[in-house]
């Protein structure tokens, strides 16, 4: 395999957990909830696919895989449910209460892989590895490139459809643009809107974490997420909440995490440089939009 | 039992002090109407400021520079929220993870990617004659690092500045109408960013006292999330600088129950210690629901009326 092909698959590889995690970020934004916890989602999701992973008898074969992904995205979603909770009972800002959950999920995995679910030997603080049936299948053989990158391309283009054309995507549209105006329309009822869009963020990063068990991992660790939860707001922002757009960033920053792991190693840049572009990325996309907002506002 | 008690509060007041100095300037920043989410970005940029401040002139060079970093984050977060109106949210997550990456970046510049043989000078603990022998609190309030002390003196400061000043009474109009305030001749941006400043300022020092008063190094992300719990704790302390400092105090003793419980030799595991602290956030908040009474403009991008 040449480099350049070795770069590529890694590229996708990272890509994967980025561009779902991605659409979890550009779906919650696009409905006005400020999802800043797609990492504890992702680690929630993570860790019930391993669970099931390790769990389930070897005899079940590729229904392993299915069960595991569904644990995923439920566990994602429950994850994230709390917040939504927290937000509509309470009225607890959720950017704070999902950076509260990253901690806390941070901690249960580290809790599980350390006691319940430790490999058999009790020496490394991760689980054993799931059964077979549970991976999912390679993609490009002699490579590590999984269909999981599909799943995520297949993801995005249903997410962009759903956004676009049906019902439930304006409803969600409205309800980010401007809940008091949705509101008062009538027809929309926006804290339940919010709720919706705000869970299904979850269980789609809850499917991230999922699909990077099942398809690179094939074990829980701790620190399974290297902040993809955060990278995934610059992979959002970005492609200004366009699912389409998604599939584009999170290759982009997919090449970037592979080539700051590549120069740490060659040439000793430290790998945390990335998320120094992701956040200087972030921040030129709201200047841009704002100084073009602001110019409109003034010549109107 | 007795020493295990009176050594909990002493952790208590200790792990409280930095909570309280990020949840002091966060109270006047979001007084003015802005919620800086990037506080946590001052935290541990204050805390890298603060080891190599140290490195050249001791313990009191790392706070100053400590807290010239956190002010620089902070200026950073203020020429995106407050100069260019972008999201408050946005742009304070942005700064977060900048500051974060950044720290990270200089930090194995500076000293290498082992970089674990660092040590910096850190504060001794100084007891305070006479208020030190009151019984039960007194060493846990009076035999603390002296940055402890300047805490108890900026507290009643910053209150009497907000409360009973014309500047204050300037910095809480903005916040609670922006409109008025500017109608009234206020110069809402300007006070804003200082008012940002500020916070970040106290961020740094915040970040320097993890460094010189408890850890004596500085770790990646050795913030870990106290400036999203700082948050919360102004949202506990309902906006008023003393309830801050009182709030923070709840902070640090879920911080120090896992000393607390180290010493009684518990079996429980150690990780549902240092997730109590962000569990307790989620509590917090979801029990202070309601009874807030947070400023009105709190995280408005325009200055229009409502």
């Amino acid at each position: 395999m040449t480099e350049t092909m070795a770069f590529v698959v890694d590229m996708l590889l990272h890509a994967t957990p980025l561009v779902i995690t991605g659409l979890a970020v550009a779906l919650a934004f696009r409905a006005g909830v400020w999802n800043i916890g797609a990492d504890g989602q992702f680690i929630a999701g993570a860790t019930a696919a391993a669970w099931v992973g390790v769990s389930v008898p070897a005899g079940i074969g590729w229904l392993a895989l299915i069960i595991a992904l569904i644990a995923g995205v439920i566990a994602g979603a429950i994850w994230a449910a709390i917040a939504a909770w927290l937000r509509s009972r309470f009225g607890v800002l959720e950017v704070i209460s999902t950076i509260m959950l990253n901690f806390i999920a941070t901690y249960g995995a580290s809790f599980l892989v350390r006691g319940p679910l430790q490999e058999p030997t009790h020496v490394y603080p991760q689980t054993s590895g799931i059964v077979s049936g549970a991976h999912i299948p390679i993609l490009l053989g002699g490579t590590r490139l999984h269909w999981g990158f599909v799943i995520a391309v297949a993801l995005a283009v249903a997410a962009w459809w759903v956004m676009k054309y049906s019902a439930t995507g304006f409803r969600v549209r409205a309800s980010g643009v401007n809940p008091f105006a949705a509101r008062s329309a009538g027809l929309i009822d926006v804290s339940r809107v919010t709720a919706f869009a705000f869970v299904t963020s979850g269980a789609i990063a809850g499917m991230a974490g999922a699909i990077e068990v099942s398809g690179v991992t094939f074990a829980l660790y701790e620190n399974i997420s290297p902040g993809y939860g955060y990278t995934a707001i610059a992979v959002a922002l970005l492609a200004g909440l366009n699912p389409l757009g998604v599939i584009g960033t999170g290759i982009l920053f997919g090449a970037l995490e592979t080539a700051a792991g590549a120069m740490q190693r060659n040439i000793g840049i430290p790998s945390t440089t990335a998320s120094v572009i992701e956040a200087i990325v972030i921040l030129a996309v709201i200047a841009i939009a704002q100084l073009r907002t602001n110019r409109v506002t003034t010549s109107a | 039992m007795i020493d295990a008690t009176s050594a909990f509060l002493e952790g208590v007041v200790r792990t409280a002090t930095p909570l309280a100095f990020a949840a002091l300037g966060e109270t006047v920043t979001e007084r003015s109407g802005i919620i800086n989410i990037g506080l946590e970005g001052s935290i541990i940029a204050g805390a890298l400021g603060a080891v190599v401040g140290a490195g050249y002139g001791g313990v009191w060079a790392g706070f100053a520079f400590g807290a010239v970093c956190g002010c620089a984050v902070a200026a950073i977060f203020a020429l995106f929220a407050v100069t260019l109106r972008a999201d408050q949210i946005i742009s304070g997550t942005a700064v977060t993870l900048l500051a974060l990456g950044g720290t990270g970046t200089l930090y194995r510049i500076l000293y290498g990617s082992a970089g674990a043989a660092l040590n910096t000078p850190t504060l001794d603990p100084a007891s305070i004659p006479l208020l030190s022998r009151i019984p039960v609190v007194g060493r846990a309030l009076f035999v603390q690092p002296s940055i402890t002390y300047v805490l108890y003196v900026l507290v009643p400061v910053v209150m009497w500045w907000t409360y009973r000043t014309h500047a204050g009474l300037g910095l809480r109009a903005i916040g609670e109408n922006p409109a008025a305030a500017i109608a009234a001749g206020i110069r809402a941006k300007k006070v804003q960013f200082l008012a940002v400043l500020f916070g970040g300022l106290l961020g740094g020092i915040s970040g320097g006292t993890l460094v010189l008063a408890q850890a004596g190094t500085f770790v990646e992300g050795m913030s870990a999330g106290r400036g999203f719990i700082a948050i919360a704790i102004v949202v506990l302390g309902r906006w008023n600088p003393l309830g801050a400092a009182l709030a923070a105090l709840v902070f640090g003793a879920a911080s120090a129950l896992q000393f607390f419980f180290q010493a009684t030799g518990s079996n429980l595991p150690y990780q549902l210690f240092l997730a109590f602290p962000y569990v307790l956030t989620l509590v917090a908040l979801a029990a202070t629901h309601g009874r807030t009474n947070s400023p009105a403009a709190l995280g408005r991008q325009d200055f229009e009326q409502s």
